[in-house]
């Protein structure tokens, strides 16, 4: 298990230092710089754009700039945000925990009601449920955020005035925030009804961001669960006269959540991006949203801090998930099945 | 820095059982603030979350006008040449007290000098107080070239010493880099070195003062009981960070907050029609022009760009880009500004005689680039449609013409090259309600440079000479005079075609009252009050 969990961490390294290239590079890539949108609509003189520039440290080779920012990372340095003026670290951290607290909403949502009605989908193969479920999925999994959170946002909120339309709690409360996670730090809070709004907002936001999840969740695991069902040892369950449930829920579940456990882990990127859109529509105070700001002003150190940050911690947990495949089907881990 | 600590007491007040409510208003503002030292800031978010609510300057413009009136100064004195302008400060201004900070003194004399030489002086210790910051609009009005000293004459006077006479300098001091931030909370920071915290706990003397900032989502502000404009009606300001303009009237329909700026025109209609909002409107204090090169042929030659100007169908532009929230430009300023000139005629849209301008000009078969912005701005909800519609037009008089666009920040730097091929779609929205704020800055010979802020690189003797000697002189009747007439040359030389003004929306509860909308398109909320 060690030499496996090692052989992992030998990707790991390389990955990590070729998206710190990828973040210092994209950034550059793009058209424009902090510079020029700085100055707007006024100008700047040639003088004074070469002067800001040298400021900044951004007329330097590339190379060095690339070297200076790998020193700095590697003495936890990521930076100052060019328009906030503060530790590009502190501000993403201070966001952080709101993402993650929607991420593992719409997670425990897509997971909640994708498995079940996969399974149930592939149990009752063929039948009108099977197609209704399948069709809602492929409606799901093709649906443009944007605008399924505004469709939500205008039917409950708008119409039926059941949900709020933005934000992480109401703002007639405030208190100190411990975790950053809203749901916790109002419960700590005391105060009565804060833990309810906290989960009042996070209903629509959830609902969003779970769509294209839940939508892969079930597909995966009607697939996963049809191929299991073929196999000889459920076919040999039934046959012993094991009651439907227990083969199903002892038996073939068990060896189908393996493919769609992976396909969770491999889905945080998605979520990540998904996120994006999510926390712009309901003015949800994560990194997604700041990064969208971030890349708008061209806002170099806190959008190369931002992205390895992201990218670290989606690597983070599809090792995680890798080493638990490891652990949950041994074949893996010893190289293969052969 | 502890939430807890910073809680107003008003806040605990709503929280008490049985406590009388305090009056909040929640305004969904647009963007998340910079930060909260307007002075290295250039965008309008984050002067209404510091400057407008927080702080304040010698002077400002009145609730909603263009108009300098007296602020933290009483009053002010120019000098017969123009060249010393004296203030005299307000006695007994108080700082905010706050959880982190607690003011010993009144505001005086070493506030303002410490305000502005921080921004001026390279070696000021607060020049630098966070790596590599700038000050944009202190560099962009050509202060630290009109500022030459600044003199404490006692505790309530300053002396501002200029190297020459400058007329917008007043207008200048009104606006929001110029805001007055405290020396003796600067002083408690560096001796605690956390100098950083100026821009992210701010002090400041304004109608409201700092409670605390959630990134991204919320700002809390509580009213100063010590204001000296009086104490605000209401007890708490909210500003909820609301970035899309759907969701925001959402909101506002659905009572979670009262006021919210930008509305989408497509939204307009069932705002107007929703009984429990009113929506506000005003002219923008903004012009969309198209500007051609005046450099380069055939663009050099004025009846040229006359004759490209009446192919121009404005109203079909106003129809179809503004939506109807817009009106039709024929002046480089807009007419809610001072000494905007009535009498100018526009040209006319007639495309036979624009072809036969042309065809008289010795022009024939021209193809020409249009470049089309990339983004939405106050003063052009749709650049891209506009170049289409001035593509359909160009080609009635037989102009071909290529649409080309730009990533943003590449498109205002390329479109300020001298050599730029093309005529450029651009605007500008006023920074202080002075006409040299339009004419100089975007028309004079000055910024007819690479890189400056004359798109049309046009340089005009008379045009030029007549700004000039505005600039310098102090009686405003007479300067307004001397635009007039600049407003005559740019017409009859015609270095752009003059787009329109876009009307400004300001949707808000009904509940709100004595919200005055600022001409400037700052939102500032000292004199509103709200119905329970």
């Amino acid at each position: 298990m060690i030499r496996f969990i090692l052989g992992k961490l030998a990707y790991v390294i390389p990955t990590f230092f070729g998206i710190t290239l990828v973040a210092f590079g994209f950034v550059r890539v793009l058209p424009g710089d902090p510079v020029l949108l700085l100055a707007g609509e006024r100008g700047l003189t040639a003088e004074r754009y070469a002067m800001l520039l040298h400021q900044l440290g951004f007329d330097r080779p590339l190379w060095q700039q690339y070297l200076d920012y790998l020193w700095k990372l590697a003495h936890g340095d990521l930076g100052i945000s060019l328009v906030t003026k503060k530790p590009v670290l502190t501000e993403f951290f201070a966001l952080f925990p709101a993402t993650v607290e929607l991420g593992l909403c719409a997670i425990i949502l897509a997971t909640a009601i994708g498995i079940p009605l996969g399974v149930m989908a592939a149990l009752k193969r063929g039948t009108m449920f099977d197609q209704i479920t399948m069709g809602a999925a492929l409606i799901g999994y093709s649906m443009p955020i944007f605008w399924w959170g505004l469709l939500l946002i205008i039917f409950f909120s708008g119409i039926l005035g059941w949900t709020p339309v933005s934000g992480r709690i109401s703002l007639m409360f405030y208190f100190d925030r411990v975790t950053g996670f809203m749901t916790i730090d109002a419960l700590l809070s005391g105060q009565k009804g804060a833990f309810a709004s906290a989960l009042q907002h996070l209903i629509l936001p959830s609902i969003v961001l779970a769509t294209i999840l839940m939508a892969v969740i079930a597909r995966q695991s009607r697939s996963a669960m049809l191929e299991v069902l073929g196999e000889d040892y459920v076919r040999t369950a039934r046959a012993k006269g094991m009651r439907p449930f227990r083969v199903v829920a002892v038996h073939a579940l068990r060896n189908a959540m393996i493919p769609v456990i992976t396909t969770i882990g491999l889905q945080v990127g998605t979520l990540m991006a998904g996120a994006i859109l999510t926390e712009t529509i309901f003015s949800w105070p994560g990194i997604g949203k700041a990064m969208v700001d971030s890349i708008g002003r061209r806002d170099y150190p806190a959008v190369q801090g931002g992205l390895l940050l992201i990218a670290g911690i989606v690597m983070v947990v599809n090792l995680a998930v890798d080493l638990l495949y490891g652990l949950i089907n041994p074949r893996i881990r010893h190289g293969g099945g052969q | 820095m502890k939430l807890t600590k910073l809680m107003s007491i008003s806040t605990m007040a709503l929280m008490a059982a049985g406590a009388v409510q305090a009056k909040t208003l929640v305004f969904c503002s647009e963007g998340s603030p910079e930060g909260f030292d307007p002075a290295p800031y250039t965008a309008g978010t984050t002067f209404d979350a510091s400057s407008k609510a927080i702080y304040n300057r010698l002077v400002e413009f009145a609730p909603g006008t263009t108009n300098v009136q007296p602020a933290l100064a009483e009053s002010w004195d120019v000098s017969a040449d123009g060249m010393e302008v004296t203030f005299k400060l307000r006695q007994g201004v108080k700082f905010h007290t706050t959880d982190f900070f607690t003011p010993t003194r009144d505001f005086n004399a070493d506030d303002v000098i410490f305000s502005f030489t921080r921004q001026g002086d390279a070696a000021n210790p607060w020049n630098q107080y966070i790596a590599g910051i700038t000050y944009e609009y202190y560099s962009g009005m050509e202060m630290a070239t009109v500022i030459k000293e600044i003199v404490k004459v006692d505790d309530y006077t300053v002396k501002f010493v200029l190297s020459r006479p400058e007329a917008p300098f007043l207008a200048n001091m009104a606006m929001d880099f110029a805001s007055i931030l405290s020396k003796e909370y600067a002083d408690s920071l560096e001796a605690a070195g956390t100098k950083e915290n100026l821009n992210s706990a701010p002090i400041g003397t304004g109608p409201f003062q700092f409670v605390a900032y959630e990134k991204d989502a919320v700002i809390r502000y509580k009213a100063n009981a010590d204001y000296f404009g009086g104490k605000p009606a209401i007890d708490d300001l909210v500003f909820a960070i609301t970035l899309d303009p759907a969701v925001r009237m959402q909101k506002l329909q659905a009572g979670e907050c009262h006021v919210a700026p930008y509305p989408a025109p497509a939204d307009l209609a069932v705002l107007k029609a929703d009984p429990n909002l009113t929506v506000m409107e005003q002219a923008g204090l903004n012009v969309a022009y198209l500007a051609y090169n005046t450099s380069v042929a055939p663009f050099d030659n004025p009846d040229v760009r006359k004759a490209l100007n009446m192919a121009i169908d404005k109203d079909a532009i106003l129809d179809a880009v503004y939506q109807g929230t817009g009106q039709k430009a024929k002046n480089p300023i807009p007419p809610t500004m001072w000494s905007y000139n009535d009498a100018v005629v526009d040209d006319a849209y007639d495309p036979e005689a624009a072809k036969a301008a042309l065809e008289a000009a010795g022009v024939k078969d021209l193809s020409m680039k249009v470049w089309a912005m990339p983004v939405q701005r106050p003063y052009m909800p749709n650049a891209q449609r506009a170049a289409e519609l001035i593509q359909a037009d160009f080609a009635k008089v037989g102009v071909a013409v290529e649409i080309v666009t730009y990533e943003w920040g590449e498109y205002l730097k390329k479109s300020s090259e001298k050599a730029r091929d093309g005529a450029v779609i651009l605007g500008w929205t006023g920074d202080n309600g002075d006409p040299d704020n339009f004419m100089g800055v975007l028309l004079g010979c000055a910024a007819a440079t690479d890189g400056g802020s004359n798109r049309a690189q046009w340089c005009d003797a008379d045009f030029d000479a007549l700004i000039q000697k505005a600039k310098v002189t102090a009686d405003q009747a007479e300067r307004a005079k001397l635009y007039e007439e600049a407003q005559v040359i740019f017409k009859a030389k015609a270095p752009w075609a003059t787009l329109g003004h876009s009307t400004v929306f300001m949707p808000m509860s009904t509940k709100v009252s004595g919200y005055v909308m600022d001409p400037l398109g700052s939102h500032s909320f000292a004199g509103v009050d709200i119905a329970e």
